[in-house]
């Protein structure tokens, strides 16, 4: 792990090659460092690092900082595999502009796990190959690991409730199956239990 | 098995939803710029067809689209999501030793993994130092998880292969480590024995004699299946010398794990990075040459022998001392301890009910899983809830290398080669 | 010579009949009675069917031939069960065709990869909201009589993800046995198993295709709205050409 100080030069670097604005600051957290970095200047910082031994990124992945403003992270872990050192990169981009480019043209990795970014979190990606969504049906609406989407489910059913919508073991409510016929016999939806042995 | 064959014509049919239309491959080119392209005429045709999601080859409910010129693979374009859980952001919803069990449920064949990584992080965070028998019981059954891990493999993938009895002989043996999981944590999978700072409980003092009867046993079962499979004529046509992926292209698809390990990078974290005491025991990292499937298959069968060694080695330097972190404020106190001491009594009613309280800050824990880097990341926001936990599955991104690997070989290459591959669609879709 | 036929017998019941199921119960004791010369009692001892109707009545409700007896006892003694494992608990279902757990024993162990040459899908692991709609076309091609169980808490209520990417397998397809655990022990899948196996044994018709008085399940294949005409509901009525699997 690059520590502190290596993790400033790191920065101080950075700074020089790529303008004040390119890194907004530096943490060094747990032993590991993390740069924080302007969302424009994403491909040419991973560039830099890889020519500074980081050619391994392992993970690309999102987070939601509701409720601090700019809310949508992604975070790019990256590895020295001959020093065995991590460094993380990340950058920040505010759901009314979430794009960012795509890093796939230099780490083919960033491939599906951007377009889970996409998916869960509604990161845009410019220049991703292609970018649909991975994990959810393609049809779906919205990007469930934000922290304003509810994490549904179903409600846990008891004798109070059972009766509600999709009661299931029961009855359908009359009419559904047979298209509003006649009702049928021994209709048990009064509440009866059921004759099955 | 219904595999729906569609023509790879330039205008897709108009009863195709979008949602179709969009699943073609999108690296086709029209018919005729494809047939001038290979020389072969107006008799050759691309075949583009629909693997799984059920289908008895694909580990777990995986889907292929595959372009077929014959029966050779053009392209290859894998659909997940077939398993996807939200669990990640159930995680979320819950207090930290609540995700425990959430978390594990996440790469099915390597529960203990994956609480190991989310442990980490979390011990990460807070600080906390786990006792150093507690990190033994943790390897101990790290491995014994990971040979379980590989002998479901061995058995799935021969099963694959045609070779089907190997199913009924690494079962015969998994059976005996479930045994061993039944006796120090009460369940066979997901037991949720791992816990932040430690182990939820010691070892029962027949776990150890146990162990020592199945680590006698256990080489002389690789090597049942080493005779079985090694030199077997069909396995050797099959697996030698067929889609085989460089080192370097691997590393670019962020491959790890016993895939870039047969290609020669001798890369293993519990060498290069080690974590909960790997660095007390002595084993070597089986290592590959060409890449090619029987590598793979290969390191994978030396890897047990070596998880062998790494559990005897464990078992017999078990240090005493305790099986979990001392600190009260993040571990259960011990039971008895609740009729005497009334700050244990608080200390648990605030474990149980709200749940340790962790330090803001975001840290990323990888772990050497069976099939490679499983990282955790855990963001905190100070509250006894995780802000934000994912888990860098290593199938997730080894899936990637499919394509590459299998491009230009047969179809029978390329279920031998998703065998070898070792997807565990649990880990991918999450 | 006018001959009039009727289809009898279970799984052949004449079209827009409704059975009455609660009574099911009641008649059939009360059928078993007069067949053995008794006079009916009970709660409606005014049912009193005579003639070819009483015939009928004891054919409709009471599985009184050997030969049902034999089919019932056959079908169960050899259920083929479909290759279906989804998550955690596949690993558990595979546990019980390894030897310990040993499901040949019940002559259960021709997994069919097929839907078509299967009878018994067990649902094993979490149905995510892209995975239902392809099990249950897996269900629909699968010829009657077939049967569901669902292993494990994931897919028989929502398990331990109770979040919105999940759906219970009730929702979507009806399901036989239940069997509970996370994941269950192979022992306790193997319980659920015979427990369907007594159920199909005994009398095969009841559940679900008692409650919606339902022939069976019918594939609907994706095709434009106007070339074809809108598949009937699950009576199977007018059903699909080559999707119709009720009455094999």
């Amino acid at each position: 792990m690059p520590d502190a100080t290596g993790l400033e030069l790191i920065a101080h670097e950075l700074r020089e090659a790529e303008g004040e604005q390119a890194v907004h600051e530096t943490v060094f957290f747990r032993g590991r460092g993390t740069l924080e970095v302007a969302p424009e200047r994403i491909r040419s910082v991973l560039a830099r690092l890889r020519a500074r031994g980081y050619s391994f990124m392992a993970s690309v992945h999102g987070v939601d900082y509701y409720p601090h403003e700019p809310r949508l992270g992604v975070l790019y872990e990256l590895l020295d595999m001959d020093t065995v050192d991590r460094i993380t990169v990340k950058l920040r981009v505010p759901t009314s502009a979430p794009e960012v480019d795509s890093v796939t043209p230099e780490w083919p990795t960033a491939d599906h796990q951007e377009r889970e970014v996409y998916d869960m979190f509604g990161v845009l990606f410019r220049g991703h190959p292609d970018l649909r969504r991975i994990l959810m049906p393609e049809d779906y609406e919205g990007h469930p690991q934000r922290r304003d989407f509810p994490v549904g489910g179903e409600p846990v059913i008891f004798t109070f409730n059972e009766d509600e919508s999709h009661p299931s073991g029961r009855l359908p409510p009359q009419g559904a199956l047979h298209g509003g016929g006649p009702p049928i016999a021994g209709d048990r939806r009064a509440g009866t239990p059921g004759s099955s042995a | 098995m219904s595999p729906g064959a569609e023509q790879t014509s330039a205008g897709s049919e108009p009863s195709l939803s979008d949602y179709r239309q969009r699943e073609q491959s999108i690296t086709l080119a029209p018919i005729a710029e494809q047939l001038e392209g290979h020389g072969e005429g107006a008799t050759q045709e691309l075949l583009t067809l629909n693997f799984g999601p059920h289908h008895p080859a694909t580990h777990g409910v995986l889907r292929l689209l595959v372009t077929l010129q014959g029966e050779i693979v053009r392209d290859v374009k894998p659909i997940i999501g077939y398993v996807h859980t939200g669990i990640e952001k159930t995680a979320e919803d819950k207090s930290y030793w609540k995700v425990i069990p959430v978390i594990e449920r996440m790469d099915y064949l390597a529960y203990y993994f994956n609480a190991m990584a989310f442990c980490g992080a979390v011990e990460a965070l807070l600080e906390v130092e786990v006792p150093k028998r507690a990190q033994y019981l943790r390897v101990i059954h790290l491995e014994l998880n990971r040979i379980t891990s590989h002998l479901v493999w061995l058995g799935t993938s021969a099963l694959d292969l045609g070779a089907i009895s190997m199913f009924w002989y690494c079962f015969r043996e998994r059976e005996k480590i479930l045994d061993l999981f039944e006796m120090s944590s009460g369940q066979r999978m997901h037991p949720r024995y791992f816990q932040v700072g430690g182990v939820i409980e010691d070892i029962p003092p027949e776990f150890a004699d146990k162990l020592r009867g199945f680590l006698a046993e256990m080489p002389s079962r690789v090597d049942q299946y080493g005779a079985l499979l090694n030199r077997n004529e069909i396995v050797l046509h099959r697996l030698r010398g067929t889609c085989s992926l460089d080192a370097e292209t691997l590393l670019s698809l962020g491959v790890t794990g016993p895939l870039l390990r047969a290609a020669g990078k001798p890369w293993d974290l519990r060498k290069a990075d080690p974590y909960s005491s790997y660095e007390d025991f002595d084993f070597k990292i089986p290592v590959g040459t060409v890449g090619d499937n029987y590598d793979r298959y290969a390191c994978r069968l030396a890897e047990m022998y070596e998880s062998v060694k790494i559990v005897s080695q464990a078992l017999e330097g078990l240090p005493e001392g305790p099986h979990i972190t001392p600190d009260r404020k993040i571990a259960l106190p011990p039971r008895h301890e609740l009729a005497t001491s009334m700050e244990a009594l608080i200390h648990h009613f605030k474990l149980v009910t709200e749940g340790f309280r962790v330090p803001p800050g975001e840290v990323y824990f990888p772990i050497e899983g069976p099939r490679g880097e499983l990282g955790c990341f855990v963001r905190s926001d100070g509250s006894s809830k995780p802000a934000r936990v994912h888990m860098r599955d290593s199938s997730f991104v080894n899936l990637q290398a499919t394509a590459a690997m299998v491009k230009g070989a047969y179809i029978a290459d390329m279920i031998a080669t998703l065998a070898m591959l070792d997807p565990i669609l649990g880990g991918i879709d999450r | 010579m006018e001959v009039e036929r009727q289809p009898l017998g279970p799984g052949g019941r004449a079209l827009g009949a409704h059975v009455d199921g609660e009574r099911l119960r009641v008649r059939q004791l009360g059928s078993r009675q007069l067949l053995r010369g008794g006079e009916l009692e009970g709660p409606n001892p005014s049912f009193h069917p005579e003639g070819t109707d009483f015939e009928r009545h004891v054919e409709e409700s009471v599985m009184t031939t050997t030969l049902d007896k034999a089919v019932a006892w056959a079908r169960s003694n050899s259920f083929f069960p479909a290759t279906f494992g989804l998550a955690c608990c596949a690993i558990e279902m595979m546990s019980i065709v390894a030897a310990r757990v040993d499901v040949a024993r019940f002559g259960f162990e021709a997994f069919r990869a097929s839907p078509r040459q299967a009878d018994l899908l067990i649902l094993s692991g979490r149905v995510s909201i892209k995975m239902a709609p392809i099990v249950r076309r897996i269900y629909d091609q699968m010829l009657e009589p077939k049967w569901a169980i669902s292993m494990g808490a994931c897919c028989s209520s929502m398990g331990v993800f109770n979040n919105y990417a999940l759906v219970p397998a009730d929702k979507f397809m009806p399901i036989d046995v239940h069997v509970p655990g996370c994941p269950p022990r192979p022992e306790a899948l193997m319980h659920g198993v015979l427990k369907l196996r007594k159920m199909v044994q005994d009398d095969p018709d009841l559940g679900w295709r008692e409650r919606y008085d339902a022939h069976g399940t019918e594939e609907v294949l994706p095709e434009a709205p106007a070339t074809t005409a809108a598949p009937a509901a699950v009576n199977g009525e007018g059903g699909h050409p080559y999707g119709d699997t009720a009455g094999a």
